[in-house]
């Protein structure tokens, strides 16, 4: 029996020491996601490709997402167009709409809501998927069988997203777009031709390129964070759920972080 | 009870197995404390144990599957341990591992199951010959008509079957049974067992098979080692092993035969 359990210098001790696990924990778990991405990325060069497999994941990843995806995107082109309009009226620039939406879709909302609806509907089934395959060993015998499984079930799911989440990005920002075109011709007469002119005009070769680099990572971060939660999972039917669960928590707050960073990054390049 | 069956293709001159103080720890919890193994060839080998004795860890360890803390493992004249990976997949090649839960892959029929292995590592068979080979596995397990259907449409029994089958599609040299009979209702279980000699009759394999029950034992094993305190405590056939005052071992056998 610990004698001195119930004195009082014994608690910042206990403190101290429960900190120093937390941090132990902490360290090597980011140890753990330091060699799953190298592993990714040593892996990825070398053959076997499994070619099928990752034509089989980005349909799955990409022309499945495709429904809500264009439903979401379309919906949020409306209602950001519409919430947008007082302002500007306020000052009688309702012709400067397309230019707004052009500028907040491009940059900004049509990568970020791809990735956030990704991170829920591809990130989870990742997660899920692969935490399943571990705890009812399909993993295992994979490996057994002398397949890595590593290259056939992650490097294929995360090359996947990171090629799909770009085509997606591309794909809601022009619903997006449509979605507003229609508000836009609805309530200000506006031509076709003469938002997209507009539309175009107010962004730069630079918005395109920094919209398809955000993509691009923020498709490799959900791949590689549903891959290493549902890869790593344990614990039975309840490491599944937290693995789903936690695949989307935290690529949301990854992509949220990225979006953060990405953004200082662009404005530094666009003030030289 | 099954009666137990004369093995004649026993070859006692040639280990394929050779395990020597293999010792196996969890955080504090030593599971395998100092164990020796060998397997002959053509040898049905049972591991028996109560459950968290350590007997999967034992199989996941010859296949490579967890890192022995210390000893050695010697499969089929290779130390386990020292193989680079590369090596590792092709003595894995010739070692077969039926899972306790069969372990198909859950988004493929049972086709695709036993197909996979054959994609990787059966490259210059033609189409009809990987056919044939599909045809020729799951009439060994005598389910040939459950090809197109979903592992989720398939009953336990049949379940271990197909697993069994994706593991002799390559014609491995070792079989590893986990639990063969674990979760069946008695009938399959004498369906399992019995498919489980006609392997190693049909196959001509050496088997390592863990499990906790007797009448498996009995049906299977030409000889039987018994797991007691991460050691093996007991060795020989069935009725050696059970003439035994030890304690832990009466009860293990009482506890399995009511009669």
């Amino acid at each position: 029996m610990d004698l001195n359990k119930n004195k009082p210098e014994a608690a910042p001790a206990r403190r101290r020491y429960v900190t120093t696990r937390r941090l132990d924990r902490i360290f090597v778990e980011l140890a753990k996601v330091y060699r799953f991405n190298a592993r990714f990325f040593k892996e990825v060069w070398f053959p076997p490709y499994e070619f099928r497999e990752i034509i089989k994941q980005c349909y799955e990843i990409g022309v499945r997402s495709l429904p809500l995806i264009s439903l979401t995107g379309f919906i949020i082109g409306i209602v950001f167009t519409n919430q947008s309009r007082p302002s500007l009226a306020d000052f009688g620039a309702t012709s400067l709409l397309p230019a707004l939406i052009s500028v907040a879709i491009i940059r900004a909302i049509g990568p970020l809501v791809t990735a956030l609806i990704a991170a829920g509907r591809v990130g989870s089934a990742i997660g899920a998927e692969l935490g399943s395959m571990r705890v009812t060993e399909q993993i295992d015998a994979m490996e057994v069988s002398a397949t890595n499984p590593f290259k056939f079930l992650v490097v294929t799911r995360v090359l996947a997203s990171t090629l799909m989440i770009p085509a997606l990005t591309m794909f809601t920002t022009l619903v997006s777009l449509l979605g507003g075109y229609l508000n836009v011709h609805q309530n200000e007469l506006t031509s076709l031709s003469v938002f997209f002119y507009q539309v175009f005009d107010a962004i730069t070769f630079l918005d395109i390129i920094a919209s398809s680099v955000k993509s691009v990572i923020f498709g490799f971060t959900i791949g590689m964070v549903g891959c290493y939660k549902g890869y790593n999972s344990s614990k039975g039917t309840e490491g599944v759920g937290k693995a789903a669960n936690s695949s989307v928590v935290t690529a949301m707050f990854l992509i949220f972080i990225e979006e953060l960073l990405i953004m200082q990054v662009i404005n530094t390049i666009r003030a030289f | 009870m099954e009666a137990k069956r004369i093995n004649p293709n026993i070859d006692r001159s040639e280990k394929v197995i050779t395990i020597r103080g293999l010792k196996k720890a969890f955080d504090d919890f030593e599971v395998l404390r100092g164990v020796d193994l060998d397997l002959y060839k053509g040898e049905n080998l049972v591991v028996l144990g109560r459950s968290g004795t350590g007997k999967s860890v034992l199989i996941k360890i010859i296949s490579g599957l967890l890192q022995a803390d210390e000893g050695t493992v010697n499969v089929l004249g290779k130390e386990v341990s020292g193989l680079k990976p590369r090596e590792m997949d092709a003595l894995r090649l010739k070692i077969g591992f039926s899972f306790q839960n069969s372990a198909l892959y859950d988004s493929m029929t049972v086709r695709e199951n036993l197909e996979f292995p054959l994609e990787r590592h059966a490259k210059h068979m033609t189409v009809a010959e990987r056919e044939d080979t599909i045809q020729y596995v799951l009439e060994a397990v005598g389910l040939l008509q459950a090809i197109n259907q979903m592992p989720s449409e398939l009953s336990g029994g049949q379940r271990k079957r197909i697993g069994i089958a994706r593991t002799l599609i390559l014609k491995p040299d070792i079989m590893l049974y986990d639990e063969p009979t674990a979760g069946l209702d008695p009938i399959t279980c004498i369906e399992i067992n019995s498919l489980i000699n006609e392997v190693q009759e049909k196959f001509n394999t050496s088997s390592i098979i863990i499990t906790h029950d007797l009448t498996c034992a009995r049906a299977v094993g030409d000889r039987i080692v018994m797991l007691l305190d991460g050691q093996f405590q007991r060795e020989g056939t069935f009725d050696e092993v059970f003439e035994s005052n030890d304690e832990r071992v009466q009860s293990f056998y009482n506890y399995n035969f009511i009669d």
